[in-house]
């Protein structure tokens, strides 16, 4: 962005410089002989001017709101608000979990998201017997319309936003939110949320699928076409790297991967049908926050550039609102320790600010203790005041994208942009992402840099503070948070209850009925909403889905 | 000349749970010191991993729960193993387990949990030493 002269002047003192410093290294050597970052960039002593030679502000970077978003996507940011401050919460039951909420609604928390536990998220009952030993653990168990009444019981939902981590039921939580939306006399035009609803990195990095891919893309597209008519405003999906990088990918590997899937949701739409500026103005995204302040920066910003460029020029997409990435963050699980458990507040502090500098729309910031046990509400709360002291009291968010120019940060944009844009041709190469998660390429290369990283570890490359570096001797953390073990038995009891009290006939029917759609070519949503409304449960959903539709089967990758 | 025959490992996921990125490192760094390692895959029940246990004839079943529910499931795969009389499987585990509870699994049969933090080499290490056969 020099003219000509100044670059050439320019680089000459560079090289001057350059050599200036070589000379003294032989006396004084820096810490490494070489530094790279986890995506395998090699980090220069010095980034100037001379690396932006070949960037044009306007086409590269431009404006806040503006193609291709480099700098943000709305054209105040956080001066005109802060983004979401969103915790990740569900606790063993519905009573237990909406309390846990309307605590986080009265602490200023600004959005909910609903933790489920894993039967829920792979279409199981509290009675059936894989969910043993499962009831409650990681979130709450939904068994049918009845939980989610007591889940949102006075939360009024028309003034919440509300994220719910589903994936392969997806189709039927939504289903049970708007049957709650109902009874509460809410207009489901008034809905704010987001359902996950990304199988792709189920089956390479997450592991809560139930159908096979074909049906699973099917689902998804007919939940993108009956929410474009009638709730406007609901993100149909959460296109996730988080759970990507959490497996243990690089930064250049979760952008490229989850774009990589956001082609293939795009593409199964266009399939089915959909107009892209239809569906895509409500595609969501989900990043990490790893530990690598710059490179994860950059890492947000080069993911906006490139999935403008992939809207527009891939998809012809017309509508700015389709080129956006709009994107929640939650702060990286796998970089907190057990050993000296506080150090984690400073870690996710890091993290968080990266999020804000990088553009979020929401955030989630992780509890001191998670990798003891599930968050108390003391580490909870002490993890929204990180968010609350960036926000309030650090300055950050008084201009817009305030890293953007630093040369660093250019440059890193720049090259994660170009090596996540190199992957995403090779698994277009390969038949696209389901394919390449078929292959198994997605799942290896993720095991590979997992490997990697663990390497590094051990061989003391990679400092973690407390594990390998400055430990010391320290007392077993006690009175950790525990999920009531009682709550499988209530849950059971429950659904028998149900189960005597509803009209069977109705359900049977209900059911019947979805089988028919399934089999045919209809949109799943309304039959779904049916069968939800007449209090058929979760699992007798799946099981109807299941029957028809198959269940995925694992590549096995070693 | 008697050959050595390898140290053969089930890396198992019992449960729902689909972390298996600690299981994944955990397999690969057991390979790389000369065991053979045979990897269940997600969503194992604890008599699907005792069975694979005996059809694959392993000296060691290592057990990764990230989810909370090792406290029913390592128990379970420990009862399992006693009614067939199994004694001479060595059996680890790993993933969130508070310290609260590890009394109880190490009473089930359980003969050692890694926690996060731990390194691979330690767990290679243990398992040459602690091997019940």
């Amino acid at each position: 962005m020099l003219d000509h002269r100044d670059i050439k002047l320019l680089a000459e003192e560079f090289k001057n410089w350059s050599e200036k410093t070589e000379a003294i290294l032989a006396k004084q050597p820096e810490r490494q002989e070489v530094f790279v970052n986890t995506s395998g960039i090699p980090v220069k002593r010095l980034y100037t001017p001379l690396d932006q030679e070949d960037m044009a502000y306007a086409s590269d970077m431009g404006f806040p709101g503006e193609y291709p978003f480099t700098r943000g996507v709305q054209p105040t940011m956080y001066r005109g608000r802060y983004w979401t401050m969103r915790q990740y919460a569900g606790f063993a039951s519905a009573e237990e979990s909406n309390k846990r909420y309307r605590f986080l609604l009265e602490q200023g928390q600004t959005g909910l998201s609903v933790a489920f536990d894993l039967p829920t998220q792979i279409g199981y009952d509290s009675d059936h017997e894989m969910a043993m030993g499962e009831v409650g653990k990681v979130g709450v168990a939904i068994d049918s319309l009845k939980d989610m009444e007591i889940l949102f019981n006075e939360i009024p939902l028309d003034r919440v936003s509300t994220s719910m981590t589903i994936n392969a039921p997806a189709s039927i939580l939504l289903a049970m939110y708007l049957a709650v939306a109902e009874q509460q006399g809410v207009n489901a035009e008034k809905l704010r949320g987001t359902i996950q609803n990304d199988i792709l990195k189920e089956y390479s990095s997450r592991g809560t699928y139930i159908f096979s891919p074909k049906p699973s893309m099917r689902i998804i597209t007919d939940i993108f076409s009956y929410c474009a008519e009638r709730i406007p405003q609901w993100n149909t999906i959460s296109i996730s790297g988080y759970h990507i990088r959490e497996a243990g990918s690089t930064a250049v590997q979760e952008i490229a991967f989850t774009l990589a899937n956001g082609i293939a949701y795009v593409e199964a739409a266009l399939e089915a049908g959909l107009d892209v500026d239809t569906f895509g103005p409500r595609l969501s995204f989900f990043f990490n926050a790893h530990l690598d302040f710059f490179e994860e920066v950059a890492k947000y910003r080069a993911a906006r550039r490139l999935w403008a460029r992939i809207m527009k020029e891939r998809f012809k997409a017309k509508n700015p609102k389709s080129m956006m990435i709009r994107f929640h963050t939650q702060t990286a699980g796998c970089s907190l320790t057990a050993q000296q458990a506080s150090n984690n507040i400073v870690r996710v502090a890091f993290q968080a600010l990266a999020a804000v500098l990088g553009g979020t729309q929401s955030l989630h910031t992780n509890s001191m203790d998670e990798a003891l046990c599930l968050p108390s509400e003391q580490a909870v709360q002490i993890a929204l005041r990180t968010q609350q002291l960036i926000a309030y009291e650090s300055g950050v968010c008084d201009t817009i994208d305030p890293l953007g120019g630093s040369y660093y940060v250019e440059a890193l944009t720049q090259e994660i942009d170009q090596r996540a844009e190199g992957y995403i041709k090779m698994i277009d190469e390969m038949g696209g992402a389901a394919a390449a998660i078929e292959k198994g390429f997605i799942q290896r290369e993720i095991q590979e840099s997992a490997y990697q990283y663990q390497r590094e570890i051990e061989s003391g490359k990679r400092v973690v503070v407390g594990v390998n570096r400055f430990e010391v001797e320290e007392e077993k953390p006690t009175n950790l948070l525990r999920v009531d073990p009682s709550v499988r038995v209530s849950q059971i009891e429950r659904l028998k209850k149900l189960r005597s009290e509803r009209d069977n006939d109705l359900v049977s029917k209900s059911l019947f009925e979805l089988r028919r759609i399934a089999q045919g070519r209809e949109n799943l949503m309304p039959s779904i909403l049916r069968a939800v409304k007449a209090y058929a449960t979760l699992g007798e959903i799946c099981d109807v889905l299941r029957e028809v539709f198959g269940e995925y089967q694992q590549v096995s990758v070693t | 000349m008697k050959i050595a025959r390898k140290i053969r490992v089930l890396a198992a996921k019992p449960g729902l749970d689909g972390h298996d990125r600690g299981v994944k490192v955990i397999a690969r760094a057991l390979m790389d010191a000369g065991m053979e390692v045979i990897y269940t895959g997600l969503r194992q029940t604890p008599q699907q991993i005792v069975e694979a246990a005996i059809q694959e004839d392993v000296d060691v079943i290592a057990m990764s729960v990230l989810s909370g529910a090792h406290d029913y499931l390592f128990p379970e795969v420990m009862n399992l193993l006693k009614e067939k009389e199994i004694d001479d499987i060595l059996v680890i585990g790993g993933g969130i387990i508070p310290d609260e509870d590890v009394p109880a699994l190490k009473d089930s049969g359980i003969s050692e949990i890694f926690g996060p933090g731990t390194l691979t080499e330690d767990i290679v290490n243990y398992i040459k030493q602690n091997l019940k056969r």
